[in-house]
């Protein structure tokens, strides 16, 4: 029973970070219909940053959020206004080899610039467990499920309640239309895509401190986050919260009561009964 | 018309002959441009004819690698028979992804992902199966004999495979003068048009996915005897099936001789970038990243459908010329009007 506790905690925290990454996916998706396969490469970038704040700075793997956040913001706001804007009209599969193009370049460049090394970022003051009972919450991912939530909160609010965040669910909606009602689609799109990339920069910053760092390390979560937003619908803001949290109390079950390293199998199996099952209702808003 | 024709016989005949003279390393080179130009065109059968993207294809590759490898090693069997065992897993995988996706239609992106999926479900079982030796993969012990599938030159090498990109490339020529051609690129420009003229698209997708999956799993196997190892990054990692795309894209998908060229243009040009950078290895995929992003910005048609494009263009520009379409010219020529 503890055991089950135990897995279920841990799968939701590293759930509500899952979320965070697909929500920045699904953003992107929702208002571009672009899938971005280099939101991983984002992600990992955004590791980066903290690391070397962390090593040449030593600043605290959180107070870096902000810097990992703005940084990766404007690179995604350039990778939309030079490379995705060209794209916007091009067949689907073209706009999916340009992002995984964009993949290869970051993921490689970081290959080159960093070397295949595993880095970690280790703060003695955050490391260490909270004990309830006799369940454990691991400090850093307790803050880092906190912040995700926040933060996914905090952007709902701001969809809901901002200009801006109403211009881009208005391009979401209708290109054309909002284009007609004097939104300036161009910009709303750099935005969308800069914030997308911050949010995988986030996600990336709060997973630092209890994840190893390398080149490939996005690989991994942006085959998850896939799954998670397919799981939630695309386009489904809080859809991706939940397939988040499902991704992550499955992957924690399976690694607990299966043998053998396949918690990733589980993701990709869900995925698989997804599309057999589900299939139709994943489309959520991809209709144009 | 006839003159491309007698270019590209010639071109056939110096590759024929080119082992002949070419030095060893250059021989390796053109054994991997082969390569790629016979995986890549498993890929357009499927991809560029019948427009289901697939970036997943390294799922075929492993699965003939692995297939073939493990036969030979555990039991035996010469690689020359464990390649059509491994075509056969191959075609069931790509049989199963295809009636997972196209009973529901599903297309583009969640194609792609699901392609993926599956190289990446593959490569996480062999890691974890003792059976195909974890992560530590299959060496393939020295034993060169023709009738294990293993060769003391490379000329060898390169014949095979030159054969297996020739015969390839004829079949593809074939089935896109055939029906089942018309079909699947009926299919790519516009499925609901398709089906509502009779096109069983459904079978149509099928067909187009199992011969592409088998057929890519001979690669596999080439590709594994050649190197006498094979291990789970070689086999599913998705730079494997980036590699198999990226000629076809950069060559022109859904063209008969698209992903020839593009091979022929791509891997010279990422083995250069492997010598000259060999300290830092991931030179090789940032060129291969930036070549794909700017092919599909600036070429999208690739290189072979922008030729194709500029010869219709000029055609049309210059009118007809010869006496038979003369003829029709003036026949027709009241309807221009």
């Amino acid at each position: 029973m503890g055991l089950l506790m135990q897995s279920l905690v841990d799968g939701i925290l590293i759930g509500g970070i899952y979320g965070l990454i697909g929500i920045g996916l699904t953003l992107i998706f929702g208002v571009m219909k672009i899938i971005n396969f280099a939101q991983g490469a984002l992600m990992m970038l955004g590791m980066y940053v903290t690391y070397w704040l962390f090593t040449l700075l030593g600043m605290n793997p959180y107070l870096s959020l902000p810097f990992s956040a703005i940084a990766l913001f404007l690179l995604g706001a350039l990778i939309q206004r030079g490379v995705m804007e060209r794209v916007l009209d091009a067949p689907e599969h073209n706009q999916l080899l340009v992002t995984m193009g964009l993949m290869l370049i970051l993921e490689n460049a970081a290959l080159v610039l960093f070397s295949p090394d595993f880095r970690t970022v280790k703060v003695e003051s955050l490391s260490g467990v909270l004990a309830l009972g006799n369940i454990h919450f691991e400090k850093t991912k307790v803050i880092a499920f906190a912040f995700a939530l926040l933060l996914t909160f905090f952007l709902y609010w701001f969809l809901q309640n901002t200009y801006l965040g109403k211009a881009i669910r208005a391009v979401a909606i209708d290109r054309d239309g909002a284009a007609l009602s004097g939104i300036q689609v161009r910009r709303v799109n750099m935005i969308t895509f800069g914030i997308g990339a911050a949010l995988a920069a986030v996600a990336g910053t709060l997973i630092t401190p209890f994840l190893y760092i390398t080149p490939t390390v996005g690989e991994v979560f942006i085959l998850k986050a896939f799954v998670v937003v397919v799981l939630g619908g695309l386009g489904n803001f809080f859809g991706a919260l939940v397939g988040g949290l499902i991704i992550g109390v499955s992957e924690s079950l399976t690694s607990v009561y299966v043998p053998g390293n396949y918690k990733e199998l589980a993701t990709f199996l869900i995925f698989i009964l997804v599309l057999l099952f589900r299939p139709t209702g994943l489309f959520g808003r991809k209709e144009r | 018309m006839k003159r491309p024709y007698v270019i590209i016989g010639l071109v056939w005949l110096l590759l024929a002959l080119a082992p002949l003279v070419a030095s060893d390393y250059v021989l390796h080179i053109g054994i991997l441009v082969l390569m790629y130009a016979y995986l890549s065109q498993c890929w357009n059968i499927m991809s560029g004819y019948t427009g289901q993207f697939s970036f997943g294809h390294a799922a075929f590759f492993g699965t003939g690698a692995y297939a073939s490898s493990v036969l030979l090693t555990k039991y035996g069997v010469s690689p020359w028979i464990g390649m059509w065992v491994g075509a056969v897993a191959a075609m069931l995988i790509g049989l199963f992804i295809g009636f997972l996706s196209f009973r529901f239609r599903l297309k583009g992106a969640y194609f792609a992902l699901a392609t993926l999926a599956v190289a990446e479900i593959l490569r996480q079982i062999i890691q974890n199966s003792e059976f195909f030796n974890k992560t530590m993969g299959i060496l393939i012990p020295l034993d060169p004999n023709p009738l294990m599938y293993q060769f003391e030159s490379r000329i060898p090498y390169y014949y095979v495979i030159f054969i297996m990109a020739t015969l390839l490339t004829l079949l593809v020529y074939k089935v896109s003068k055939s029906k089942l051609g018309f079909n699947m690129v009926a299919i790519r420009e516009n499925e609901d048009a398709a089906r509502s003229l009779g096109v069983d698209a459904y079978r149509t997708k099928m067909i187009a996915i199992g011969l592409s999956s088998a057929l890519t799993a001979l690669g596999g196997t080439f590709y594994a005897q050649y190197l006498l190892l094979i291990e789970p990054p070689l086999a599913f990692a998705s730079n494997v099936s980036i590699s198999i795309l990226l000629p076809s894209i950069i060559g022109g998908a859904g063209t008969v001789l698209g992903p020839v060229i593009g091979a022929f243009v791509i891997t010279p040009l990422g083995e250069i970038t492997n010598v000259l950078f060999s300290s830092t290895p991931g030179v090789q995929f940032i060129v291969y990243g930036a070549i794909l992003v700017l092919v599909i910005l600036f070429l999208p048609e690739g290189i072979v459908g922008w030729v194709l494009k500029r010869m219709r263009l000029r055609r049309v520009q210059k009118g007809p010329e010869t006496e038979q379409t003369t003829g029709k010219r003036e026949k027709y020529a009241h309807l221009k009007r």
